[in-house]
């Protein structure tokens, strides 16, 4: 206990350089990725999770929706894949309520580090976290019976459209938990939005044959309809341009409203 | 550098239609303990915030390391550890990952950071629990891995804000030790307190905060000699004699004592009044088994200075506790 007396007068930097804001930002991302480790209910989300919905939804609507398993899955992978990272976008919001209602927020705020670290070290990891939901995704469909029809370039386009698409989105999630005081209610939210969202899409369906018209409409002009539509494309092979602009634009759009917004809260929240 | 650690000037600050502070003034050697005293709702915190760059100050300015807080945030956070009311401690990480953590934010190498982890979980007591989440500590174990994460840095100035509330006595000794630890190692230490006794334990100054506004300031002893008071307390061998004893006190001292157990209380003003009171039981025949003059407690200070106790809170302090704390949300 003699080390603060003795330590010598600290060199003071006047600002954050770029490289240690990137370093800022992976050790948070770090911090964030550790935590799966102790906490097993974020591996149930992670992995458990899409793999059970993979196989009820395959298994029990399946045959009546395509009259087979093996039929639904095109359908149905991509669609799961692109309801899961809205899902799991939420726990961006989830994560960072959590620290600001705890006060770790603060704790960070009082470094000497880069303001945007504990936002950007949050993303980094859940983008990860995305990746790896995907990639779990994909693997339990192969192994009951899906297939990647076209080639390895396209699949990782449909990681990183699906990555970004997830990035973006998360602005809403990052917004709610700047405007709720407790973490639980960025899960509620998560629910009264996502539920809806993701089932007035074509990530379940093939068509929207003897549905009403304008409910109709809704679902051929809902994001997640057209982030589907591109994964399909790029997974299993059609139409994947118009699509993914399509859906990049709706992202964009998303963040352009949110992340003002997000600041915004946040400041007053300050 | 400016020759004071942390200096303050006419601090303001509003949330929204509450005005939280309205002029707060204080300042702190270095290597002193600065204490902030007050009832909650005080404005303890938000000074606390201002002060680590938290939060900005609506009017007034302040210098923390000779650094202006707001203009020179950035170094002012190289040189400060803030541990705050609620521990800033990730509950899903274990203690070693937490200090590891901070270690690498400050820019340690891995090495470096897990050899300062070590030292300082060693130092806290909390080796045994340091492969544990954090979210399995008890209150005391947190608050001291969240003063240790503070430490990580080895900051010259340190910022604990209510570090004891909600603590049980041992922890709060084992508390107090640590900060008396720090000091003697020239740290400075800004520490807010409801609690007197506490500032009176630690505080080389005391500064005296209500509704947002500094009431009185001088060192512990200076603040009670402010407000005047001294205690003469006499206790007779024979518990049967305390009603002669209170007549005696009271018909010297002029006001009316209290007697609690035995021990006859009243506050005097001028000392010489004890070797008076001596005179007067010895010629009465009754045997004194306790006899001192004490200086005012600080709650009694307290009472002097604003005309409320400290665990008064009313409506008011209440509403400015929910605007702090709404403030101290980010």
């Amino acid at each position: 206990m003699t080390t603060a007396a003795l330590a010598p007068e600290p060199q003071l930097t006047r600002r954050v350089s770029p490289a240690a804001a990137l370093r800022h930002t992976a050790t948070l991302a770090w911090r964030n990725l550790v935590q799966i480790k102790h906490n097993p209910m974020e591996l149930v989300d992670l992995s458990i999770q899409p793999i059970m919905f993979v196989l009820l939804f395959a298994y029990v609507f399946g045959p009546s929706m395509t009259g087979s398993v093996s039929s639904y899955l095109p359908v149905v992978i991509p669609g799961i894949i692109a309801q899961n990272a809205l899902f799991a976008g939420m726990s961006t919001g989830f994560g960072l309520n959590t620290d600001l209602t705890k006060g770790v927020f603060d704790r960070f705020r009082s470094l000497p580090i880069a303001r945007s670290a504990p936002l950007a070290g949050r993303i980094l990891a859940d983008t990860v976290k995305q990746a790896w939901s995907m990639a779990i995704l994909l693997a339990v469909g192969f192994l009951i019976g899906f297939r990647i029809h076209t080639g390895p370039v396209a699949v990782v386009g449909a990681f990183l459209l699906l990555l970004a698409f997830a990035v973006l989105f998360s602005w809403t999630s990052v917004y709610i938990a700047m405007k709720v005081n407790e973490p639980e209610k960025v899960q509620l939210f998560g629910f009264v939005a996502i539920f809806p969202l993701s089932f007035l899409s074509t990530a379940f369906i093939k068509s929207t044959r003897g549905i009403p018209d304008w409910l109709a409409w809704v679902i051929r002009n809902n994001p997640v309809t057209q982030l589907v539509e591109a994964m399909r494309g790029l997974l299993i092979g059609g139409p994947v341009l118009h699509h993914a602009v399509a859906a990049l634009a709706w992202g964009l759009a998303i963040t352009l409203i949110f992340a003002p917004l997000s600041l915004r809260a946040f400041k007053r929240r300050a | 550098m400016s020759p004071h650690a942390i200096q303050a000037e006419g601090l303001e600050k509003r949330f929204g239609e509450t005005r939280a502070l309205s002029g707060v003034s204080l300042t702190a050697e270095a290597g002193t303990v600065l204490g902030v005293l007050g009832p909650n709702g005080a404005g303890k915190t938000t000074t606390t915030r201002i002060l680590a760059t938290l939060i900005e100050p609506t009017a007034g300015h302040a210098t923390v390391g000779g650094y202006d807080v707001v203009k020179q945030a950035h170094q002012v956070r190289q040189l400060v550890g803030l541990t705050g009311q609620y521990a800033g401690v990730d509950e899903m990480l274990t203690g070693t990952e937490n200090l590891l953590m901070i270690g690498r934010l400050l820019g340690q190498s891995r090495r470096a950071a897990r050899a300062r982890a070590a030292e300082l979980l060693d130092r806290f007591g909390l080796v045994d629990a340091a492969g544990r989440p954090a979210k399995t500590y008890s209150g005391g174990m947190r608050r001291r891995l969240d003063l240790a994460a503070s430490l990580v840095g080895r900051p010259q100035i340190l910022f604990l804000d209510e570090p004891t509330t909600g603590l049980d006595p041992r922890s709060r000794n084992g508390l107090w030790d640590m900060v008396r630890g720090l000091t003697a190692d020239g740290v400075t230490v800004l520490l807010t307190t409801q609690y007197l006794e506490e500032a009176d334990q630690l505080a080389d100054d005391i500064v005296v905060i209500d509704r947002g506004q500094v009431i009185a300031h001088g060192t512990s002893d200076a603040l009670k000699e402010q407000v005047g008071g001294q205690v003469l307390e006499v206790r007779p061998v024979d518990a049967s004699d305390a009603s002669t004893v209170q007549a005696i006190v009271a018909d010297l001292a002029g006001a009316t004592p209290e007697t609690v157990d035995g021990l006859v209380s009243v506050p005097i003003t001028d000392p010489a009044l004890m070797p008076a009171v001596v005179r007067r039981l010895d010629d009465a025949g009754v045997p004194i088994g306790e006899l001192s003059l004490r200086k005012s407690s600080l709650d009694e200070v307290f009472f002097a200075l604003t005309g409320h106790h400290t665990d008064d809170v009313d409506a008011e302090a209440d509403q400015l506790v929910r605007a702090e704390k709404e403030g101290a949300r980010a």
